[in-house]
């Protein structure tokens, strides 16, 4: 990885394991992310989200540390911004797609009041970024899968961050709501900013993304998609189980 | 019982307490915390008896209410604090552990307060009142108490708004942003103690979580919007408190505590069946609806195509009478089944009936036109896919037409086009084209006489054979204008 040494990383894990009681999700990752498009693959239970959340301190690690653009992330926390599941909560809840994206501008306003001018009129920008400036007001229970997951990626853009940490991004949308996901992280790594995603599609990578982190419990492969995704990478990461992605993979590497 | 300074006094004092569990209550609700108000109220008891006994072993006035609170207060903090002990370390389970604060709390001071019962200066006097509520005991001084604690709870749920609403939402994303949960939880689960331990005067600590989450409920079966909600919630709360004083005004032996309880079950049980958008009423309403509007357009549809079948056309020379027991036989109903949708679309207007036989009146071609014309937009699209054979795409079509917009039906189908043709045979299932041999016997015409036959108007034969035998005739003169 040639990593110049004046500006650093905008994730760096050393060491990091954790464990939920007595099963150890993460062995000893050690792992430094470059600027661009970083994917997280590897199988169901491989601690693909626990690694974002251990790196933001939602859940506890027993060892190791995650460093943001060379600080912990105290420091930069307004140059961090987060998609978290969209399963992780409550569509039911009693908001408009705008009160949700506003939430990413709270840290910026003075804690009472209303939401001033300004920052509504963020977020309703980063609402039209994802395409859904005409959903603003509609109650977040009555939006498709794929629209709440814009609603998600619209309130990360609203934080306006140098690093976003996504979890399962393209999870359950549709094939169309994919693309213009994917359309936006590209505008957002051209504008000079980084993406890590945790991803489940093995056949999407080569085409989607530039960096790639194979996990499985620990860290398999990590590099240049066309370096380090490669057939034997993936199948120690997935033991083996997966012959048929292989010719995906193979396929996806050509274009 | 007028309604003297005293009365007035309990009621804006329960109004106000329950302004504030309404306003708290809400964000107890969307965080989840329902339970915990339950565990504070519960809790209180032994520090009530405690305080008690302590005022009256020092020799003062053990009906005083502020060191009565004051103990409540203390016990229902050490109640939080034991729940929050207990599932640190994940080893128990909220719920659990709520439950076990709860009732070994409420136990000890039930076994208190029978001990208390043995001392002398009857220090147990009134305590009673803490478990289901005894609003009538409320002097004026209480009653500002109450306001007093109802406008703090109120400016700190203001002041708070982003913050619990952040916390409520998506806690881990603000944790990620750098807003401290934590602090905020404990800024509510302080103003659930606060809430609490006030009503238990009013309310009684077995029902204060009552108080607490039915208004908020209530609320949110009403509104969207999280501002709406917390004011509908505050209301809801402010009048289930004074209904419930009042009525315990009125009839001093009710508990005031049960009294408001019922007052807001009342509001949700309402809330529940007729919110307009989420009560059962209204669901059920539009879900019959639906399902009406469908049947309907399935009669319609199957006398279109009855008509169309015979080479007919509504509004045409050849226009046609068809028997209620041919379109029964189509759509797989009982006759008399049809019978009572023909009577009913009939008193709509759509169609017009003699002797067992209906016939589209103009509104009803119109709309018979619309239903076929979504039916085969959405047949055609299907088979345009490849998405299904011809048969599923009459089923699929069957099921999915009645939800198709116009602007979707004139996207798939361009507007103003000809009806296209169906493409399936009309006749196909209980349409069955056995016209060919209608006119051989007598008995085989009786036998189909509820079958269209898509052939019927090339058929031989003469006018009077065609009138008797098949399912279709020519609409007489006298119905022609009726509509």
């Amino acid at each position: 990885m040639s990593q110049s040494t004046t500006t650093p990383a905008p994730l760096a894990i050393t060491h990091l394991t954790v464990a939920y009681g007595d099963k150890t999700v993460l062995w000893d990752i050690t792992w430094q992310a470059v600027p661009g498009l970083t994917a997280i693959v590897g199988p169901n239970g491989a601690g693909k989200s626990t690694l974002l959340r251990a790196a933001l301190g939602l859940i506890p690690s027993i060892a190791g540390e995650a460093r943001f653009f060379g600080r912990s992330l105290d420091e930069v926390r307004n140059r961090v911004g987060y998609l978290p599941q969209r399963a992780s909560v409550d569509w039911d809840f009693p908001a408009t797609a705008l009160d949700v994206v506003c939430m990413s501008r709270y840290p910026r306003m003075r804690w009472w009041g209303r939401v001033p001018k300004a920052e509504r009129e963020a977020a309703r920008g980063a609402l039209d970024q994802v395409g859904l400036a005409d959903l603003a007001d509609r109650q977040i229970g009555r939006l498709s899968g794929g629209q709440q997951q814009r609603v998600f990626l619209a309130r990360a853009l609203a934080q306006d961050a140098d690093l976003y940490l996504m979890d399962e991004p393209f999870a359950a949308v549709d094939a169309a709501t994919e693309q213009a996901i994917i359309a936006v992280l590209r505008r957002v790594v051209a504008a000079g900013r980084s993406v890590i995603a945790v991803h489940h599609d093995l056949s999407t990578v080569p085409s989607y993304f530039d960096q790639v982190l194979l996990l499985n419990g620990r860290a398999v492969a990590a590099g240049a998609v066309k370096s380090a995704f490669t057939p034997d990478a993936i199948a120690r990461a997935y033991g083996g189980r997966l012959n048929v992605l292989e010719q995906a993979v193979a396929e996806g590497g050509l274009q | 019982m007028s309604l003297g300074y005293n009365t007035l006094v309990v009621l804006a004092g329960c109004a106000l307490l329950g302004l504030a569990c309404g306003t708290v209550g809400a964000f107890a609700l969307l965080r989840g915390r329902a339970l915990m108000a339950d565990a504070v109220g519960h809790a209180a008891l032994p520090g009530v008896v405690l305080a008690a006994m302590i005022v009256a072993t020092l020799g003062g006035n053990p009906r005083a209410l502020p060191p009565l609170l004051a103990g409540a207060l203390v016990a229902g903090v050490l109640g939080v604090l034991a729940v929050q002990a207990l599932t640190r370390g994940g080893r128990i389970r909220e719920d659990a552990a709520i439950a076990i604060v709860l009732s070994s709390f409420y136990a000890l001071g039930v076994a208190l307060l029978s001990h208390v019962q043995t001392m002398p200066q009857a220090a147990q006097a009134g305590l009673g009142k803490f478990i289901l509520g005894q609003a009538a005991a409320m002097r004026a001084e209480d009653a500002l108490w109450a306001g007093g604690i109802a406008a703090f709870c109120v400016l700190i749920c203001l002041l708070l708004f982003q913050r619990l609403r952040a916390a409520c939402f998506d806690p881990d994303y603000a944790r990620v942003m750098g807003l401290s949960v934590a602090r905020t939880d404990l800024a509510l689960l302080g103003l659930i103690v606060i809430v609490a331990v006030a009503g238990l005067q009013a309310v009684g600590l077995v029902l204060v979580v009552a108080l607490l989450i039915l208004p908020a409920a209530t609320a949110r079966l009403l509104t969207h919007r999280l501002p709406v909600l917390l004011l509908v919630s505050a209301l809801l709360g402010a009048l289930a408190g004074a209904l419930g004083a009042a009525a315990s005004a009125f009839e001093p032996e009710w508990p005031t505590g049960a009294a408001v309880v019922l007052a807001g079950a009342i509001f949700f049980t309402l809330a529940l069946l007729l919110a307009p958008e989420r009560g059962l009423l209204p669901e059920a309403w539009r879900r019959a609806h639906r399902r009406i509007a469908a049947t309907e357009s399935h009669f319609l549809r199957a006398a279109w195509e009855a008509q169309e079948a015979a080479g007919a056309g509504p509004g045409t020379a050849g226009d046609r009478w068809t028997p209620i027991a041919a379109l029964a036989a189509a759509r797989g109903w009982t006759e008399a089944y049809a019978s009572r949708l023909a009577l009913w679309l009939a008193l709509r207007g759509l169609v017009a009936r003699a002797d067992r036989e209906i016939h589209l009146t103009p509104r009803g071609a119109a709309a018979a036109r619309r239903a076929v014309r979504a039916h085969r937009a959405v047949e055609l699209h299907l088979l345009g896919l490849g998405a299904t054979d011809i048969a599923g795409a009459d089923r699929l079509a069957d099921l999915v037409e009645h939800g198709l917009p116009a602007d979707m039906a004139t996207r798939l189908l361009a507007e103003p086009s000809s009806l296209p043709a169906s493409p399936h045979a009309l006749g196909s299932g209980a349409f069955s084209s056995q016209a060919d041999t209608l006119g051989d016997s007598e008995n085989a015409t009786t036998q189909n006489s509820n079958a269209f036959s898509s052939q019927a108007d090339t058929l031989g034969g003469s006018e009077n054979a065609t009138r008797q035998n098949f399912s279709v005739r020519p609409l007489r003169g006298r119905e022609a204008d009726r509509d």
